[in-house]
């Protein structure tokens, strides 16, 4: 069996976000990057697959960007995937999700892979779109914002998270693709032996210009901070005076004190 | 210009948020039709054309037919805009629509604007401005972004039917966990957010909740860390509060919080990030350490 697993490198969300020079995405100057939150869970899924199966399954983890995404791809490898796959691209977030989705289907191809693990999305973009995208390029049934996930005989049975906490229980045999939501399992953490022992799996490089075949559908026009709706007050200074003034705004603007 | 809007219909019932359609389509200057996979007789408040396929016969969740069947629509209809809400419909349809009809899928649209469509990004901190390269294109609307419209009269009924295999097979709902606490009734909530850093904090925040005669709340990274249980969730997939006070430690603001407490009567955010989303709806926002700052809070109110 063989497994796909999508994810990106993402920064941390307390950053504090510029527009870059041509202001249509943020400059990552200064910026701490991490694996997104959501393919964490999509990982942690696929390496327990793995092991339900017997340590079988071949886990490949697949992830474009500039060089700095191998930091990311490492700790998938320590988490317990076998191989890397580095689409190597320092402008991805020039990418529409659409040619995002392309490009990883274009590799997918002719690879065969059962079974494709993604994110629901990423914490920067945000689209959702990537992980469908691609099964509807390969033509793969497909089920998002999973929170439920069982495996047996090729037929997978998974909980689709809906609106209001009511869930969707659905089947559908593989090959498919499955995009997680949060809370779909607790992702681990690499143990020092298995971050030694994935530095030395392997780790294909393969420039974009091999893979990228579509146009972009949209464009970005700017990149920019919300308009402050907000009127509130904003505290800041010592702890001790910081609850004086809030305990003060608190008895003139609520009744909850008396 | 004509946008095709695609209703969503569950357990037996039109969701209430479809009319959010409405009031985008009413924004945009668009012509309307929608179209819906329900069943004939259900109240539609709308005198447009509503394609209508029958639910009993494609069920409520089928990606491949609910695709073929809006697909259909879009054939007779032929709109500019395909739009959907951003929900777990939405953006499972959406991009599966777009990848067909081989246009610009545009997500979790904020706002109509100059040069395209206002979008979040980065855990809804910051904007960008999108439009489609082309005619045409498959939107998906943040939920609560646009104004619940009801035009008023009865549908022009369309039938709507489509042919093929489902490789997804829908077997059933689950019901959303138990509550446990009613939070609906509180007057005061203090909910611990991912900021507090660890499980061993939220006692800290009960105790302020406590202080103030109010109930534990929870976002939810806390809840699927196990850190506090699911009952003490608020937000889409938690419980929907306004109380009195609401008192968010730690919390970032993603949508999915904000839309289950943001109709509070007074909002304190703690946090310290001043950039975080929460200080959008923020009365007061204290930018400090939570795990100082809600101690020291606490203990004055015990000295009171």
């Amino acid at each position: 069996m063989k497994i796909l697993v999508c994810i990106k490198q993402v920064p941390d969300m307390e950053s504090r976000f510029r527009p870059d020079s041509a202001g249509v995405w943020f400059s990552d100057t200064d910026l701490a990057f991490r694996m997104n939150e959501y393919d964490e869970y999509a990982v942690e899924q696929a390496v327990r697959l793995k092991e339900q199966l017997g340590g079988e399954p071949e886990l490949t983890v697949l992830s474009i960007g500039p060089d700095r995404v191998v930091e990311a791809m490492k700790k998938a490898l320590a988490m317990g995937c076998d191989r890397g796959v580095q689409v190597q691209d320092p402008a991805v977030h020039l990418k529409d999700p659409w040619q995002v989705a392309s490009v990883i289907a274009a590799f997918a191809k002719s690879e065969n892979f059962d079974l494709i693990f993604a994110g629901l999305q990423s914490l920067d973009r945000g689209s959702a779109q990537v992980g469908v995208s691609i099964a509807e390029l390969l033509n793969y049934p497909c089920a998002t914002t999973v929170v439920g996930f069982e495996y047996a005989d090729g037929m997978l049975t998974v909980k689709r998270e809906l609106e209001g906490g009511i869930k969707g229980i659905v089947q559908l045999r593989t090959p498919a693709l499955v995009t997680c939501q949060l809370g779909l399992n607790v992702p681990r953490y690499p143990t020092l032996p298995n971050i030694m022992k994935a530095k030395k799996k392997e780790i294909l490089a393969i420039p974009v210009a091999d893979l990228l075949h579509e146009e972009p559908r949209t464009v970005t026009g700017s990149f920019h901070a919300p308009a402050k709706k907000g009127s509130g007050v904003v505290l800041e200074g010592d702890v001790g005076s910081q609850v004086d003034k809030l305990l003060g705004i608190l008895r003139e603007k609520t009744t909850v004190l008396r | 210009m004509k946008a095709l809007l695609v209703g969503e219909y569950r357990d037996g019932k039109l969701l209430e948020y479809s009319y959010e359609l409405f009031g985008f389509a009413a924004q945009l200057g668009a012509d309307t039709a929608m179209v819906l996979v329900g069943r004939d007789g259900e109240f539609l408040q709308y005198s447009g054309k509503l394609y209508l396929a029958d639910v009993g016969k494609y069920g409520e969740y089928n990606p491949d037919l609910h695709k073929k069947l809006v697909l259909a629509a879009v054939e007779r209809e032929k709109p500019d805009y395909v739009v959907f809400l951003h929900t777990s419909y939405g953006w499972d349809l959406a991009p599966r629509i777009a990848a067909a009809l081989g246009v610009a899928a545009i997500s979790e649209v904020l706002a109509v604007v100059e040069g395209g469509f206002e979008l979040p990004c980065c855990n809804s901190k910051m904007r960008r401005t999108v439009k489609p390269q082309g005619a045409g294109a498959v939107l998906t609307l943040q939920g609560g972004a646009f104004p619940v419209q009801k035009p008023g009269g009865t549908p022009q009924l369309q039938p709507l039917d489509a042919e093929g295999t489902a490789r997804v097979t829908f077997l059933g709902y689950e019901p959303a966990a138990e509550k446990g606490v009613d939070l609906a009734k509180a007057e005061v909530i203090v909910s611990a957010g991912r900021g507090i850093g660890k499980m061993e904090n939220v006692p800290v925040i009960a105790a302020l909740a406590k202080a103030l005669g109010g109930e534990l709340g929870a976002s939810r990274p806390v809840v699927d860390g196990g850190w506090v249980a699911h009952g003490h969730q608020v937000g889409t997939t938690g419980q929907t509060v306004n109380p009195k006070l609401y008192i968010a430690c730690g919390i970032s603001g993603a949508i999915q919080h904000l839309a289950g407490m943001k109709k509070s009567g007074f909002i304190v955010a703690i946090n310290k990030d001043k950039d975080a989303p929460i200080g959008e709806v923020a009365d007061v926002l204290v930018v400090a350490d939570v795990m100082q700052f809600v101690p020291a809070l606490t203990a004055k109110l015990a000295n009171r």
